[in-house]
């Protein structure tokens, strides 16, 4: 008698079917809802009127700058935080490394909502006024809130892979402290540089709960624009949807993400 | 005399209350090759490292050339290290790994302007000036045309080598390195000691080597700094030290010996194995030595005509010799030589004199500062141990309140006295039974005497050593508790003035 055996293909099978029901119908979909007009009749229609709108392509412009600030200030702030973390021989790192995740654990939108209510807050006193209205500010202000930790993590584990010898062949060598970050420190943290930027940016983009609250419906992002238009317009939301996906296939192509180099350093939560 | 190129003064190293280093103070002269050799721990990488600038030194004084360097950051040292596990860039290819030393150098320059003005700049090395020097350095190490290839397709002993490179491009004074050989097979660590010894040969700059494996510091150096305990024992060239050890400790730990106690007779006549033999030391009579005799030194003949008559109870080929062990009474003796003995038989063996090596013991009894407590104990080694507290006054008793009564018929209390505890190295005896003893440690060392081990046990918090004999096999590192008897420790009085009541 034959027993079942687990090969390695039967176990693809959940996967697989997951991938197929999940990922490639719907981008099926969308890809026929693009390309289709109302009466379903193969159309690019969508597509023209999509860049011919300056509403339309000014979003996208003012998503990516959104997310490339927001990613900017999370890398500024993140990176010091991480090194000396990730160097310091305290005994208790893991703990104040923790103090870094652990908003995390607390439901998003409750945080934001904190967040509104604290500028509101603010914004009453007379040399704090200009918070009303600084709509942009405030997004930013939530987004890094937000995604700070998606790069403290990465950074914090990168930087500690990174031997000691390291540091010190480069002092031996001649290096000051500033040719060793520059040359060693820094080369060698790209990898957690990349998957933080990736985790960071790519969310801010479209994440739109931040925007509405904090931006007073002022701020729309390009994943506000989609979901608006799925309430009545279908081809054209999935037309914005799939220009969306062509930018961030873009910008990690860019990024150098799909590279397999051989020496990556898993950085990857 | 060639001039000390880097001399260490009184240097002391601590983390903490741990010192690895304790004042050691010795130098180098330029260029020389010098390897500091001691078992793991006994802090000759530390030492290394405080010439680096990696680690900066308690107290004392590091001197370069005369000039004080003992705060100075690695980067502003003109010393370069080939690291134990080499520590190369991995982001960087091995012309970058080689060039990152010169990239970091600024040399000065000399101009003439229009005026004829002199003037110096501070200017970084060119391209072609950079590019000419690694590919010197790479035909130095024998890796011509490497310079694109990246670090990770490298095998062990060419990482090796572009890690030598990498350090010595810049032409340091002085090489350091920290047991560079260490990871890698037997035989390319062969290749690769012989090369290192001709790499300093045509460069000519001073080296300094660190490793545990004595052969190849006995096959490389020209000057060899044997330490253990964070302490110097011997400095002298490799022959020297093989011939003269020190002591005990440099004689086990560099090649074979046979160690055995001993008791001078006579003159220049030393007593060892129930045997009286000719040697060239000289010590006072009755004095009691430790002999030690090179196996290799150690000739056979027929048993009527040895000094000593033994019985061969193993033979082990250990390939361009035999090492044979005999008994002689209770003495175990091991022999090398090419000559083969059958188990059982009876041999013969003598010894030329100017091969009996005498030495001060290093330690004759063990002395510790105690403190008597409230029940006529003694408090010393992180432990509590009976003992007669009588014998700290002549004629003295104990009443039955535990108090002490002398001779003058004195009522005393001992308690909080100040005492000097001596214990001799055969009243101790140890057992790994925790409860059983006064205190606890580990073995830290283990040295065969012929008849009987001499031990070292060390307590974990004060780190006190108590030595003594033992006639069964225990292990380095077993925990083990200390056991004196009443009678064998010996007290006397730290300051005359006493507490009365």
């Amino acid at each position: 008698m034959k027993f079942p055996r687990f090969t390695r293909k039967t176990l693809c099978i959940p996967y697989a079917v997951f991938l197929i029901f999940f990922v490639i119908v719907p981008m099926l979909v969308i890809l026929f809802y693009a390309f289709t007009d109302d009466e379903m009749h193969v159309s690019f229609e969508n597509f023209i009127k999509f860049f011919s709108d300056p509403t339309k392509l000014s979003t996208i412009v003012y998503s990516l700058v959104i997310a490339l600030v927001t990613t900017v200030v999370c890398l500024v702030i993140a990176y010091p935080v991480a090194y000396i973390l990730a160097r310091s021989k305290l005994k208790k790192k893991f703990v104040i490394l923790m103090l870094f995740v652990l908003p995390m654990w607390i439901n998003f939108v409750l945080r934001v909502n904190a967040l509104r209510e604290i500028f509101n807050l603010l914004s009453r006193s007379p040399a704090l006024e200009w918070l009303a209205d600084a709509n942009y500010f405030k997004t930013v202000f939530g987004m890094v809130f937000d995604f700070l930790p998606f790069m403290i993590l990465p950074l914090y584990t990168t930087i500690t892979k990174i031997d000691n010898s390291l540091y010190e062949a480069s002092a031996d060598l001649g290096g000051s402290a500033l040719t060793t970050f520059s040359r060693v420190t820094l080369p060698l943290s790209m990898p957690g540089i990349m998957s933080g930027v990736t985790m960071v940016f790519l969310p801010s983009m479209t994440n739109y709960v931040v925007s509405d609250m904090l931006g007073n419906a002022k701020v729309t992002i390009i994943g506000k624009f989609i979901y608006d238009y799925f309430g009545n317009d279908w081809h054209m939301g999935s037309m914005i949807a799939l220009v969306l996906l062509v930018v961030v296939f873009l910008s990690t192509w860019l990024s150098g993400g799909f590279t397999s180099e051989e020496n990556v350093r898993g950085a990857n939560l | 005399m060639a001039e000390k190129i880097i001399e260490l003064k009184n240097v002391t190293k601590a983390y903490g209350d741990n010192v690895v280093i304790e004042d050691v103070s010795f130098y180098v002269k330029k260029g020389e090759f010098i390897t500091f050799l001691g078992p793991s721990g006994c802090g000759k990488t530390t030492t290394l490292r405080m010439i680096a600038g990696f680690d900066l030194p308690t107290s004392g004084k590091i001197l370069l050339n005369g000039q004080d360097i003992s705060l100075l950051p690695p980067n502003k040292r003109p010393v370069n290290t080939v690291f134990q596990r080499y520590a190369l860039f991995p982001h960087l290819n091995v012309f970058e790994n080689i060039a990152f030393g010169l990239r970091c150098k600024r040399v000065e320059n000399t101009y003439e302007n229009d005026k004829g003005d002199r003037y110096t700049k501070k200017e970084k090395l060119s391209k072609k000036e950079i590019s000419e020097k690694v590919k010197k350095a790479l035909e130095i190490v024998d890796l011509e045309g490497f310079e694109k290839r990246s670090i990770s397709t490298l095998s062990g002993g060419q990482q090796q080598r572009v890690a030598i490179a990498r350090a010595i491009v810049n032409e340091p004074e002085i090489l350091l390195l920290d047991e560079p050989l260490g990871a890698l097979d037997l035989k390319m660590r062969k290749e690769m000691q012989i090369e290192l010894k001709e790499m300093h040969r045509r460069l000519g700059i001073t080296f300094i080597y660190v490793t545990h494996d004595q052969e190849e510091a006995l096959t490389m150096s020209d000057t060899i700094v044997v330490m253990s305990d964070g302490v110097v024992q011997q400095i002298g060239t490799p022959k020297g030290i093989y011939d003269e050890p020190a002591n005990t400790f440099v004689a086990d730990f560099i090649g074979e010996s046979n160690i055995f106690g001993g008791t001078v007779v006579g003159e220049r006549k030393v007593k060892f194995c129930g045997k009286t033999f000719d040697c060239v030391d000289d010590f006072e009579k009755n004095e009691i030595v430790d002999v030690v005799v090179r196996p290799e030194d150690i000739h056979m003949c027929a048993p009527e005509e040895g000094q000593l008559k033994g019985k061969v109870i193993s033979v082990v080929f250990k390939g361009i010799h035999y090492e044979i062990t005999a008994t002689v009474g209770k003495y175990e003796v091991v022999i090398q030589s090419t000559e083969k003995r059958q188990e059982g038989e009876v041999i013969g063996m003598k010894i030329p004199a100017e091969e009996i090596h005498l030495m001060k013991p290093k330690y004759t009894k063990n002395v510790f500062d105690g403190v008597i407590t409230k029940h006529n104990t003694v408090e010393f080694a992180d432990g509590e141990f009976e003992c007669d507290v009588t014998q700290l006054y002549p004629g003295s008793h104990v009443d039955e309140e535990e108090y002490l009564i002398t001779a003058e018929g004195e009522k005393i209390d001992l308690t909080g006295t100040e005492v000097t505890v001596e214990v001799g190295l055969d009243d101790i005896t140890i057992s790994d039974d925790a409860e059983a003893g006064g205190t606890t440690g580990h073995i830290i060392s283990i040295i065969y005497k012929g008849d009987h081990y001499r031990l070292i046990v060390r307590t974990d918090e004060s780190e006190e050593d108590f030595v003594f004999s033992t006639g069964d096999l225990w292990n380095e590192n077993d925990f083990v508790s200390v056991i004196i008897p009443k009678e064998k420790i010996k007290l006397t009085l730290k300051h005359t003035e006493e507490k009365k009541k």
